[in-house]
């Protein structure tokens, strides 16, 4: 056994994962211990996913000990697959786990109002994601997954896609920048297997966009996948900042803008403050190049999960700016967020007075339609109609006609 | 063995006592007459302080097979069973009965003594390290499981004989007059040991803080009382006060916590008058106080009484006016022991008024709304809290059984334990029957007893996820897989006692791998 190969994959005693060592040989058929902590209900459903996995991956021979703590298969899988890959020689697609959910085709025009960060390689976090009431989830492979740790957390993703239900939200990887030898493989791992939108970090030019867009059109090709992946440029540096409204512009998969501030500010060498005034103007300018380029924007995650009084600050701010949601970090951020990019009631009311003024003016013939003594231009009824849409998405028309007392969201 | 109204099979007699099985929830009517102590004379009681325990143990007469009591306000900072068994156990005494109210942590050391003799088994309460030497069969006669009333009943009815009773009191005085209010091992409320002091043969109170007499409120009052000795410290203080009482900074509980409160909300409760809840200590109950608060105060509603568990969450209401009175049970932290002590609207409450089955009439069926936790329930909606999903009897049952009296029983609860589903198709034992259980609420949606129609129609118009329990199960079992049974010995260890005194399922010995 002194020459075999070892390697290992997942987190030990982490909730809801496992930790796996490999050991490749020549021959004797595979050797199995599993240590769990749901051992007594769940061992031999262990053991049966196990070898099945290895099966598919066309390992024959290996010894394999499993110290799991409560992992659902598909995690299982991920884990082991992730292992098997480090030995070497396995191929696409690897081992896929039943899709347990189907969803409809990505979505252009949606609410974006929340968009919920997970760790990719967390899969307790994951787990869950989709209950919170956050319009969006972003599965994420960048930032909060450690270099070594890239492959297992983009097989771990693509499981958590086929497996996991995220319900009605818009389902969002963020990859790593095609410029690292990472990107590539997050996009051949996730495109075929249930992501809606794809999040391009660290975005600088139209290029970039471009970029993406090749390799993904080329998947949905050789998947045969029969609808659009969505792109959702990331912007987090000066030159970015610069070039939004070329970014915005760069392909029809663009959907929204996002901005990223911690990576803005050490950009530019400012710190970093609540207040956010280092990125006032690069915010303001995103805000306008969205805006020419006909995409959403969408502004940066307010980090500090316990201030609630900041995070409205923050987000009505955001919204004074122009901006159409905010990203999220914790699920306690999602219900305030959706409480102010939610229109009054009386913002509302009005939105319906300059509607019907305007549809009775219509119908009576005349061109000016007017409240009082104010006339009613275009901009007034475009922004009463888009507000009366907002308020129709978030179901508040309907609760107005109930006479209900005005519960804000949360749930799903 | 013949089947119970659940169809469980119970044994006919267990230990030469002849057993009653399940009949339904309320099925039971009382009759006979309840037990009585003996009757003494003030002739004997001119000074009942003894000069330490060892003297107050020996003026009791302790015999094999006798049956001693304790109650657990002291949570897991009480330093008294052990150190009365521990004296027990010198006398070279054997075959004891041990009833305490709830078992900690702290207790582990008895387990010793389980298996060296000196205690043949538990009827009460059992939790954790004594609850897995039960299910490993180590004690020799069979424990049984009561909840809070259904210990005072016990006591009451004469189903069990304390032979001595042992109150652990922060304050007391020379005469036997006891509370928890004040003192370095103040725990507040100290109902769970009122029974003991009624019934039993002999009552020894011991305390770390002797006062002149009178101590009051007499909580335990003086005239039942035998015996008084002082101890150098009842617990460690820190421990007396858990430190259960935060709320859950899980999203996923703080979701279900939020679904319930909504709940509340949406079948119209808070429109009655006279709103009504219970709410225990765990995270998601605490969690469920802070949105029903966010609620009351929104809307304007006061509760006229929360049942407690008191903890700073409830008290925080009850200072604010959210709440009119909390009726205590026990306190949690503190904020509780503080608040009951200073707060006349905060009430020391026992399980004879709030609990009991055998008495004409408690307040459990007055609280509108009762919150639970459970660690199975199944689709016929029965719930038990006692054994996890392998087997292993871990938990007491509490309060529990006696809540389910209120209108609405609510289980909160993860739809997932990690990979353990909550709901299973028949749970691993019975500790309330579904009849008595109403709603479910998990983080994936919320399931309402079929047969609570008038629930189901106050719900239209909800937006909460309203699943039926056989979805909620389906998606569990979908994300988790079918988990495996435990294997069993064939020996009953334990019986679970529903609150009438009949047997509702019993506890076998678990098959342990070698």
């Amino acid at each position: 056994m002194s020459d075999s190969v070892q390697t290992r994959a997942g987190r030990e005693g982490k909730k809801g994962d496992l930790a796996v060592r490999l050991t490749g040989k020549e021959a004797g058929g595979i050797e199995i211990s599993i240590e769990s902590s749901v051992g007594h209900m769940f061992g031999k459903q262990i053991e049966k996913t196990a070898r099945e996995t290895l099966d598919s991956l066309g390992i024959e021979n290996c010894e394999i000990e499993i110290n799991d703590m409560g992992a659902f298969d598909y995690v299982i899988m991920a884990r082991i697959e992730a292992a098997a890959r480090r030995l070497g020689k396995i191929g696409h697609p690897g081992c896929l786990p039943e899709r347990k959910v189907e969803y409809g085709p990505p979505r252009r025009e949606r609410l974006r109002r929340t968009r919920l960060y997970m760790p990719g390689n967390n899969p307790d976090l994951m787990r869950n994601g989709g209950l919170y009431g956050a319009d969006s989830v972003i599965l994420d492979l960048e930032d909060s997954v450690s270099p070594g740790e890239k492959d297992a957390a983009r097989i771990l993703v693509r499981n958590t896609l086929l497996s996991n239900d995220y319900f009605d939200c818009e389902r969002i990887v963020r990859i790593n920048p095609l410029s690292t030898e990472y990107g590539a493989d997050d996009l051949e791992m996730v495109v075929p297997y249930g992501v809606d939108t794809i999040l391009v970090p660290k975005c600088e030019t139209a290029e970039d966009v471009k970029a993406v867009e090749k390799i993904i059109t080329r998947l949905e090709k050789k998947h045969s996948l029969g609808h659009e992946i969505l792109i959702m440029p990331l912007i987090e540096t000066a030159k970015g900042i610069l070039n939004a409204y070329e970014i915005g512009a760069a392909s029809g998969r663009v959907i929204a803008l996002c901005f990223g501030a911690e990576d803005f500010t050490a950009d530019i060498g400012a710190e970093r403050t609540k207040e956010g005034t280092e990125s006032f103007a690069a915010r303001s300018m995103l805000v306008l190049g969205a805006k020419a380029a006909g995409v959403q924007v969408i502004d940066t995650v307010f980090s500090d999960v316990q201030d609630e009084e900041g995070l409205v600050a923050n987000t009505k701010e955001a919204m004074a700016l122009g901006f159409e949601g905010k990203g999220v970090i914790h699920p306690a951020q999602i219900a305030p967020i959706h409480a102010v990019f939610s229109p009054a009631p009386e913002r509302i009311e009005y939105a319906r007075k300059v509607v019907a003024a305007i549809e009775k003016a219509r119908s009576e013939g005349s061109g000016v339609a007017t409240i009082g003594s104010k006339m009613i231009d275009a901009p007034i009824e475009t922004r009463a109609r888009k507000i009366l849409r907002l308020a129709e998405a978030l179901g508040l028309l309907e609760e107005e006609n109930k006479g209900s007392n005005g519960k804000t969201g949360g749930g799903s | 063995m013949v089947p119970n109204a659940l169809g469980r099979l119970i044994p006919e007699e267990i230990d030469g006592k002849k057993l009653k099985p399940f009949m339904g929830a309320h099925a039971g009517h009382g009759g006979g007459r309840k037990a009585a102590p003996p009757i003494r004379a003030v002739a004997d009681y001119a000074n009942k302080l003894r000069a330490s325990l060892d003297e107050a143990i020996d003026a009791c007469g302790i015999k094999d097979g006798m049956t001693v009591s304790f109650h657990h306000h002291l949570r897991n900072g009480d330093y008294v069973m052990n150190m009365v068994v521990d004296k027990l156990a010198e006398q070279g005494l054997k075959d004891l009965t041990l009833v305490p109210s709830a078992l900690f942590p702290v207790h582990e050391p008895l387990i010793k003594h389980i298996e060296n003799g000196v205690i043949s088994h538990v009827e009460g309460s059992m939790n954790g390290p004594v609850g897995r030497a039960c299910s490993l069969g180590k004690m020799s006669k069979t424990c049984i499981l009561r909840s809070h009333g259904g210990r005072y009943r016990a006591i009451q009815d004469g189903d069990i004989k304390i032979d001595v009773a042992f109150i652990a009191a922060p304050a007391a005085d020379h005469f036997g007059n006891c509370n928890g209010h004040s003192g370095p091992s103040a725990c507040g409320v100290m109902g769970y040991a009122l029974a003991d002091s009624l019934y039993a043969e002999k009552t020894v109170v011991l305390t770390d803080n002797l006062q002149p007499f009178p101590v009051f409120p007499w909580v335990i009052k003086g005239g039942n009382v035998d015996h008084v000795c002082t101890v150098e410290k009842l617990g460690d203080p820190e421990q007396i006060i858990s430190g259960t009482t935060r709320i859950t900074r899980s999203p996923t509980r703080q979701l279900i916590a939020e679904y319930a409160a909504r709940f509340v909300q949406d079948i119209g409760l808070l429109d009655e008058p006279d709103f009504t809840f219970q709410s225990g200590a765990g995270g998601i109950s605490l969690a469920f106080l802070k949105y029903l608060g966010d609620i009351m105060r929104e809307t304007g509603v006061v509760a006229r009484f929360a049942r407690g568990g008191s903890n700073r969450y409830l008290v925080d209401m009850l200072e604010e006016g959210l709440i009119e009175y909390i009726l205590d049970g026990q306190c949690f932290d503190l904020v509780g022991v503080r608040s009951l002590r200073e707060n006349p609207r905060h009430l020391e409450t026992d399980p004879f008024t709030s609990y009991c089955y055998h008495t004409k009439g408690n307040f459990a069926p007055l609280v509108k709304v009762g919150i639970l936790g459970a660690t199975e329930i199944d689709v016929d909606f029965n719930v038990n809290v006692n054994t996890h999903s392998d087997g292993w009897l871990l938990h007491g049952i509490g309060g529990f059984t006696d809540v389910t009296d209120s209108q609405i029983t609510m289980i909160t609860a993860p739809l997932l334990r990690g990979r353990l589903p909550v709901i299973t198709d028949s749970v691993t034992t019975v500790t309330a029957p579904g009849e008595v259980i109403d709603v479910l609420v998990t983080e994936r949606g919320i399931a309402v007893n079929p047969a609570r129609e008038d629930i189901l129609g106050r719900l239209k118009g909800s937006d909460l996820p309203v699943r039926t329990i056989g979805e909620l199960r389906d998606m569990a079992i979908g994300l988790s897989g079918l988990p495996e049974k435990p294997d069993y010995e064939d020996r009953i260890v334990a019986l679970i006692e529903w609150r009438d005194g009949t047997v509702i399922d019993t506890v076998r010995q678990l098959k342990v791998k070698a």
